[in-house]
């Protein structure tokens, strides 16, 4: 009995410390957007961070785009062939770059390259006393610290997403038209036929506006509430990259069921 | 004349608990204007604690903590942002910014508090540095400094804004006795040639008796005894004089609660 009970006891006080923690990240996420604006010291912080973490994370996004480009065109060619259609590599390319590929490939490289190094710069912040003696200074930490980072990822990620499917494509065309052989008019036209710019395009770029938030709001929440020693940095960093993944794959398949259930 | 004709920060009932822990129970503590205030007592006993609930990064489960009449728990978040403006902490690991040069660490304060022209913050910031004695070190980043230039610019950064309350959180801890003494003089200075009130948290009983104006010692979630060093030194209560002369073992236990050591000894066999 008494087991049932002490179990009974840890189910509430896991449920309770969840919820409470949800509650906590809300407090922040709204600090970070309600924050009256200044713009004469934010802008110069939005600036840096969107170099840290966006501009220095375009190589390994201008990358990876460049590959699954060129893989899926060379995947799409080897199926297409056998009916005679490989002309419509270039529309396969594009459009599952463009929905799926490019923003929810986009979101996880960036949760793991700039996601992980937000949350372990903030707690390293944390764990130094930096936060502490920011507060005591006067500043708030969540408007100083916080609200650049977060709205830098924000920004950040749909642009990235562009980058990826503009390469990707560029890719695709390596390999299918320059390698292949495809002919390059009708990859293009096919392309353009069927690529629609609200509903593929746009479409994607919601999703990666989502995940952006997502996955910043998750970093930026776990590095400002890590445990300050070394250990809950890492336990932070850990977290930041397992529970964004899982958010973008899981939001994926919503967003896609809004977007496109009804074909 | 009476150390308390004129508070600055008056502690009413404060309590503050940890799980089941009392860290602080209806403690009262007064710290007079323009003196140097210590608050010692043994490692574990909240004094950096006491510190965070009078800056207000700390919430107490109840009481009161005034500063100039303002109640900082009850403050809303941007009126305790403008209070914390009276207020500078060192903090005991320095906590200076790790991407910002000396010369920014202490010039931060100011640019964000104040609309002074360039010159006079570079003019401000390089007085404050000489007074801790490193206007030399101004370029440098603060992973190039020893541990205790650290906290001197530490110390010119909570001396940035000549606030009305200097917080010093275990200021001798870990130094070697050149920064020591160093560190000592300069807090005493700067509290005369400033005029403000300097509240140190610390345990090192002999540099802190040779500065301190008045004494608070807390143990077990309370004020075990106040005085000026003078009193404290002629105070004959054993909780007392074991933590003055450094007793290993007395009415403050040596040992953290536990079992009976011979039954937790038998037990393994």
């Amino acid at each position: 009995m008494a087991a049932i009970v002490n179990n009974l006891a840890l189910l509430g006080r896991f449920a309770l410390d969840r919820v409470a923690a949800i509650g906590r990240s809300g407090l922040i996420l709204m600090h970070a957007i309600i924050a009256r604006p200044q713009p004469l010291i934010a802008f110069p912080l939005l600036i840096r961070q969107l170099y840290s973490v966006g501009v220095l994370s375009m190589v390994i996004i201008v990358v990876s785009g460049l590959f699954i480009g060129m893989v899926l065109a060379l995947q799409g060619y080897t199926i297409l062939v056998d009916y005679g259609t490989e002309q419509a590599v270039g529309q396969m390319v594009a459009l599952s770059l463009v929905r799926e590929l490019a923003p929810v490939v986009t979101a996880l490289l960036f949760a793991g390259r700039a996601g992980s190094a937000l949350t372990a710069e903030i707690g390293l912040m944390k764990t130094t006393e930096q936060l502490s003696s920011m507060e005591m200074i006067g500043v708030d930490p969540l408007r100083r610290i916080i609200a650049p980072r977060f709205w830098a990822g924000v920004i950040s990620l749909p642009i990235l997403t562009m980058i990826f499917s503009a390469v990707g494509i560029w890719g695709g065309l390596l390999v299918g038209v320059e390698w292949l052989g495809i002919y390059e008019g009708s990859f293009w036209s096919n392309m353009q036929n069927s690529v629609d710019f609200f509903d593929d395009i746009g479409n994607g770029l919601i999703k990666s506006l989502v995940f952006g938030l997502v996955v910043t709001w998750v970093a930026v929440f776990q590095g400002y509430d890590s445990v300050p020693t070394s250990e809950g940095i890492s336990q932070a960093t850990t977290k930041t990259v397992v529970y964004s993944s899982l958010a973008i794959l899981g939001l994926d398949f919503i967003l896609t069921a809004l977007m496109f259930g009804d074909l | 004349m009476d150390f308390f004709d004129d508070i600055i920060i008056d502690i009413k009932q404060l309590t503050f608990s940890r799980g089941e822990r009392y860290i602080c129970k209806n403690m009262d503590i007064r710290i007079p204007r323009g003196k140097v205030t210590a608050i010692m007592g043994p490692s574990g006993t909240g004094k950096t604690t006491l510190l965070k609930l009078i800056g207000g990064q700390l919430k107490p489960d109840s009481g009161s903590i005034l500063l100039d009449g303002d109640d900082i728990p009850r403050l809303g978040r941007s009126e305790l942002f403008d209070a914390r403006e009276k207020m500078g902490m060192l903090f005991q690991s320095g906590a200076l910014f790790t991407d910002m040069t000396v010369f920014e660490n202490v010039a931060f304060p100011l640019r964000v508090h104040t609309k002074l022209p360039q010159d006079m913050i570079r003019d401000i910031v390089l007085m404050k540095l000489q007074a801790v004695g490193l206007r030399g070190a101004a370029e440098l980043m603060p992973s190039e400094l020893s541990g205790g230039m650290g906290r001197r610019v530490a110390l010119a950064r909570a001396i940035a804004l000549d606030p009305a309350l200097v917080m010093y959180d275990e200021p001798f801890t870990g130094q070697d006795p050149i920064a020591m003494g160093v560190l000592v003089n300069l807090i005493k200075k700067l509290n005369q040639a400033l005029g403000h009130s300097s509240i140190i948290v610390s345990h090192d009983i002999k540099e802190t008796l040779s500065i301190a104006d008045y004494i608070y010692i807390i143990a077990d979630a309370d004020v075990i005894a106040h005085g000026t060093p003078e009193q404290l030194k002629q105070n004959d209560s054993d909780q007392v004089r074991q933590f003055m002369r450094g007793l290993p073992d007395g009415p403050v236990p040596f040992h953290f609660p536990a079992r009976d050591y011979e039954t937790e000894l038998m037990e393994g066999r």
